[in-house]
């Protein structure tokens, strides 16, 4: 232990402890900008400096270890006068378009100009041009970005490593690495890079006036599919729980807008897992002819990633569409036959907590319903957010409202898809009853849960030993890669969701600052699953009936038509 | 009234002179990898500064230069533009009346010229191409990339066994460049931007000074694969360790008497103690791989035996062959090559120069090496003989200095012509053309006769040391490709089209420094063992102390003393002194510490493993 004085105040702190540490745990919160526990220490904007008493210059309390005897002052005229310049000189390359900033009131900078009483700023404005196109589902708005670095640092956390430091000297900047666009990059669009930026320089691309036109399209019948683990986060914008921030409460607001129908993305979870299930009991029956480990393909930024970084691995990938994708085909078939109307009449918003997404919309063969797009337009949680706010619907103050059906039943399988492990269970939950012809205790594979970026495990379903991996976040992804490739692990089956955490932690989630959430947000998912009546996919009442009445079977023709796709029909900018 | 004053500085110019220091320091800390277009419009700008404002072309043509270049980094400007650039520094180069606005638009014209893709590349996408920002400068520039930071943190911790291991994990000749190294890492080192340099070679000696023992490196499993390693010089010696340490089954074919290559047959002990390389190779050999010595390749067995027999073969055969002047005279009996001069010396054969005169033909380092052994072998006279200018010499600047401290005599712009031999063939005096500095030409001012008669040296023997050649017939035979007695390999150390044959060190490179063979030895290892069909990782397990933050205020550097001159020239023994406690506590503590402080940070200031 390390015995110094900050403030005043003793502390004793474990050796390595940063300055910035130990000063918190005695109750004086230093201000930082760029920096991000475990992830950015670099110690960029030299906002969180410190006078160290019998030195001139001033550390980082970030990333300066305590010292025995340290004398710190985290408030002298001399760091204050720094602190406040050190911001005016940032917001002097920062285009302060705040009232038309989707991060106003969630923006760091913002909130620390106003902690620091900064009125006007004494130098000349010097804002750097924009040169990203805004087409793309993310968005670089060079003009606000302030070189944090957070992005580059998230980027090779996640082996994309499209994002690096450009040119040097005052046109320094954030750049692609390895890309004249974004378009032509290897970005795997898992917007992690977006929910780690401070400031509004990393977007989604704004698609929320697309569906306030369809919304006034009274032609058009409106559809929206709620992801799983929406329903963890989209209430943190006001404020609400989790528990008051239901799906049926998303579903009131979204008919409040205008929507004509919600439904549950979970319906086609369950789908997913009757298609990939069989899928994969049929792979294993034939264990010669076909490649392993099986992939998940319900992330689209792991299929974005697999294509462009191993690209031999493709064929290993469930030929399964992903859920959002499975639902828009069955909603511009099964359901316009239902409600006895033409496909192009129906408009399918997702609502998703990810970037990818818009990108897997937007795919040209995703139309196989009908000649237009199965979904037509991706809504982020945070664009959700959004649009509710602007409709001036005040989500503490409205009724819940149940989803509708047919297509708005889910089990509680469905529902952890959402969070790490959770599509690997729900499948292992199913594949079992479908080898033994009866239902495993529905906690029986709950060893897959967690945060842990790699974890493995084995199962016996009816003497057939399974070797089953779940990852979550691109870097282990890209590590399990290597170790397969390298002929050091061997797995039947792996699991992989982009984000960390998985789609609880997706990069189209609501944005706290410093703060990863999605420990914190999953735990919301399996208690529901707990609390379900209905805990099995191949339960659900909805999806025995879309096979008795249109599909058949899994694999059958039509299940193939509709949710089955071929990851080679398109390419990625190096394939 | 007063018709003349004495000149006073003012504390204007004074500060100014200051920096003016600072900004060489500055210049000379520029590491490699920025982005040269706006290094050029920076230094087009200082001349501008420098402009008095009388000519167009400077005061004005300067100013638009500086623009347009600026518009090109700002992503402005167009393909014509290159060449509106390239023009108005033409006509500026041209017209200016001063070397003030020429010599800024001839650095123009030698930008526009000397990186146009880069420049296109701003123009077509607004980013710098060629930009590679090295974190840490000393890493980046030594070729085997050693981490430096690292192993200085170390000693300043005092932590002697771990600041060595982690030297040895890019380089297993820690003890040899601490003594000989030629320190490429000190060249852009930061703190020249606050004093001067880390004494980083003299750092290092230190850390091995105080290292307890040599233990055996940890070897992965055996691997079953063969490799053999022609010529046990410090390229062979790497690799044949990291190749040991990996697993692989390695054998060295060593065509002398012992392992060493050039630091036991090139270097004079008075540099490089023999019983330091001796107890380092003995180290190195503790990774447990097999040696023969006596045995040539292309005569006891080739090259294609070694081929059938391994899994693959690294060729790193140095560069032991002498260079002839081919003047009239050179068969006298007396004239000897510096290369075999250092070679019995290697084996102990010390040749007698008692009372002789010798003449030294040669600027390199191996030139003071020989003058320098000649001095010790007790000559009455040495006497270094030079076409070109004491400046010019390629030797580094200490040795020069060395050598004349020891007490020979530098006889500078003296071409040799002939050798006059006695009636019985042997060396009677050597015969030079003064010379001349001339033109440059490839950077160096090319000496030309001076309307000067010849000059006659008279002595008892003439050393050459005008450079080194390869062997590489044998091999060239064998159909691996040679050029100019070069092997020519590729930076990876392959062949194209040559499956398990790889190359590196002198033999690849020319006569070059150790580091630098040390490093082919390294990327070998690398390469051969990914081409048979590994990947395995060489890490140090050695966790670093915590970075500890100052004020780095200004502060000199701690050179190497020697012994005195009177008294090293009577022996062979080491010349040099180690740094004291207080010295390497000192001078480690002045490290700036790159890898943790500025870009080294973000970048990962290190890596753990290769």
């Amino acid at each position: 232990m390390v015995n110094l004085t900050i403030d005043g105040k003793k502390v004793t702190a474990p050796e390595g402890m940063t300055i910035l540490e130990a000063a918190k745990s005695v109750g004086i919160n230093i201000p930082t900008l760029c920096f991000w526990k475990g992830l950015n220490e670099v110690g960029a904007c030299r906002v969180c400096v410190v006078e160290v008493e019998g030195l001139q210059k001033l550390p980082a309390a970030c990333n300066t270890a305590v010292e025995e005897g340290m004398v710190v002052k985290t408030n002298s005229r001399k760091v204050r006068y720094s602190r406040r310049t050190n911001v005016e000189m940032i917001l002097s390359e920062h285009d302060c378009q705040c009232p038309s900033c989707v991060r106003s009131g969630n923006c760091s900078l913002q909130e620390l100009a106003n902690s620091l009483n900064i009125t006007s700023i004494p130098y000349q404005k010097s804002i750097p041009e924009n040169k990203f196109s805004k087409d793309f589902p993310l968005v670089r708005t060079d003009s606000k970005c302030i070189k944090c670095m957070r992005c580059i640092q998230m980027c090779d956390k996640q082996a994309c490593n499209i994002w690096d430091l450009i040119n040097t000297g005052s046109r320094a900047t954030v750049g692609l690495s390895d890309a004249y666009s974004i378009e032509t990059s290897n970005c795997a669009l898992c917007g992690q890079c977006i929910t780690h930026c401070p400031v509004g320089a990393l977007t989604e691309r704004d698609d929320t006036q697309k569906v306030i036109h369809a919304l006034n399209d009274h032609e058009k019948i409106v559809i929206a599919q709620i992801a799983p683990s929406i329903r963890t986060a989209w209430g943190e914008a006001f404020g609400l729980s989790p528990e008051e921030a239901t799906v049926e409460r998303l579903a009131s607001a979204l008919k409040i807008m205008g929507f004509d129908y919600v439904f549950d993305t979970n319906f086609s979870a369950d789908l997913t897992i009757m298609e990939e299930g069989s899928e994969f009991l049929g792979r294993l029956a034939d264990k010669e002819k076909n490649k392993f480990p099986m992939f998940t393909s319900c992330c689209p930024g792991w299929v974005r990633f697999i294509k462009s970084h191993y690209p031999e691995y493709v064929d290993n990938l469930s030929t399964a569409k992903s859920p959002q994708q499975m639902f828009g085909a069955i909603a511009k078939s099964y359901y316009a036959k239902i409600l006895d109307v033409d496909p192009s009449k129906i408009y399918c918003v997702s609502i998703m907590p990810c970037v990818a997404k818009k990108h897997e919309c937007a795919i040209p063969v995703m139309k196989d319903a009908s000649d237009a797009p199965d979904v037509d337009v991706v809504l982020t949680t945070r664009e959700v957010d959004r649009l509710i706010r602007s409709e001036f619907i005040d989500p503490s103050n409205i009724e819940d409202q149940p989803l509708d059906m047919p297509l708005g039943v889910g089990s509680g399988a469905g529902n952890i898809f959402g969070a790490t492990g959770g599509v690997m269970e729900a499948a292992l939950r199913s594949a079992y009853y479908l080898v033994t012809g009866s239902n495993p205790d529905p906690d029986a594979f709950k060893a897959v849960r967690g945060q842990d970026g790699w974890k493995e495990s084995e199962f016996e379903i009816n003497g057939t030993k399974l070797r089953i991996a779940v990852v979550n976040g691109l870097g282990n992804a890209d590590k399990l890669l290597k170790a397969l490739k390298a002929g050091k692990v061997d797995y039947d089956f792996v699991e992989v969701m982009a984000c960390p955490g998985g789609c609880v932690g997706g990069g189209g989630q609501p944005i706290h600052e410093a703060c990863e959430m999605a420990a914190e947000r999953a735990p919301v998912l399996y208690d529901q699953d707990k609390a379900s009546t209905l805990r099995f996919s191949h339960e659900n009442p909805s999806i025995k009936a879309v096979y008795e009445d249109f599909l058949g079977a899994p694999l059958s023709e039509k299940s193939h038509h509709l949710l089955h796709t071929d990851h080679h029909a398109w390419k990625m900018p190096n394939e | 009234m007063s018709r003349l004053s004495n000149l006073t500085v003012s504390m204007a110019q004074e500060t100014v002179e200051e920096l003016y220091k600072d900004i060489e320091r500055n210049i000379q800390t520029s590491q490699p990898g920025l982005c040269p277009v706006d290094l050029a419009a920076a230094f087009i700008h200082l001349s501008h500064a420098r402009s008095c404002g009388k000519c167009t072309p400077c005061r004005v043509g300067l100013g638009r230069l500086e623009e347009l270049i600026n518009s090109v980094l700002d992503g402005k400007a167009t393909l014509e533009d290159l060449d509106e650039i390239e023009m108005a520094a033409k006509t500026i180069y041209r017209s200016a009346d001063c070397a003030i606005g020429a010599e800024a638009a001839r650095m123009a014209i030698k930008a526009v010229n000397g990186f146009r893709d880069d420049f296109e590349e701003h123009v077509r996408y607004g980013r710098c191409k060629l930009q590679n920002f090295k974190s840490v400068p000393c890493v980046a520039e030594c070729p085997a990339h050693v981490d430096i930071p690292g192993y200085i943190a170390l000693i300043n911790e005092g932590r002697y066994d771990d600041a060595v291991k982690l030297i040895r994990k890019d380089n297993p000749f820690p003890a040899t460049c601490g003594m000989i190294c030629e320190h490429p890492c000190e060249e852009h080192c930061r703190r020249n931007l606050i004093d001067d340099a880390i004494n980083i070679r003299g750092l290092k000696r230190y850390a091995v000074e105080h290292e307890s023992e040599i233990k055996a490196p940890v070897r992965a499993e055996a691997t079953g694969k063969k490799v053999a390693i022609i010529g046990g010089g410090p390229s062979g010696l790497t690799a044949a360790y990291f190749l040991s340490v990996m697993g692989h089954d390695c054998t060295v074919y060593e065509q002398r008497d012992k392992l060493g290559g050039m630091l036991r047959y090139g270097i004079p002990s008075y540099r490089l103690p023999r019983e330091i390389l001796d107890r380092e190779i003995e180290g190195i050999k503790l990774a447990g791989f097999k040696t023969i010595t006596n045995i040539s390749v292309g005569k006891d067995i080739t090259m294609e035996e070694l081929r059938a027999q391994y899994d693959a073969v690294y060729i790193s055969i140095g560069a032991h062959t002498d260079n002839k002047i081919g003047i009239e005279g050179e068969d006298a009996e007396g004239v000897i090559s510096a290369v075999e001069m250092l070679r019995g010396i290697g084996d102990g054969k010390m040749p007698d120069f008692k009372g002789q005169d010798i003449v030294v033909v040669g600027g390199g380092n191996v030139a003071m090496d020989v003058a320098r052994s000649a001095v010790r072998l007790g000559a009455k006279t040495v006497k270094i003989a030079y076409r070109r200018r004491k400046a010019d010499m390629t030797a580094l600047a200490e040795e020069v200095e060395g050598a004349v401290a020891d007490g020979c005599m530098i006889l500078e712009l003296n071409a040799p012509t002939k050798i006059e031999k006695t009636e019985d063939g042997k060396v009677a005096a050597l015969w030079t053309q003064p010379q001349i500095v001339g033109e440059v030409k490839w950077g160096r001012p090319a000496p030309v006769n001076a309307d000067a008669p010849e000059l006659r040296i008279p002595c008892d023997k003439v050393l050459v040391a005008i450079g080194q050649g390869i062997e590489s017939g044998h091999f060239a035979d064998s159909g691996i490709p040679v050029n100019r007695r070069k092997i020519a390999a590729r930076d990876t150390g392959d062949f194209e089209g040559i499956d398990g044959v790889f190359s590196g060190g002198d033999c690849v490179t020319g006569p070059a420094t150790v580091i630098k063979a040390i490093a082919g030895g390294k990327v070998a290892a690398a390469n051969i063992d990914e081409y048979l069909g590994f990947h395995h990782e060489i890490t140090s397990g050695v966790e670093l102390p915590p970075v500890r933050f100052a004020d780095r205020e200004p502060m000199g550097r701690v050179n190497m003393t020697e012994r005195p001159a009177s008294e090293r020239i009577k022996d062979f023994n080491l010349m040099e002194f180690p740094m004291t406690d207080q010295e390497a506590c000192q001078e480690s503590a002045r490290c700036l510490q790159c890898d943790h402080f500025g870009c080294g940070i973000l970048k990962g200031g290190r890596e753990y493993k290769w």
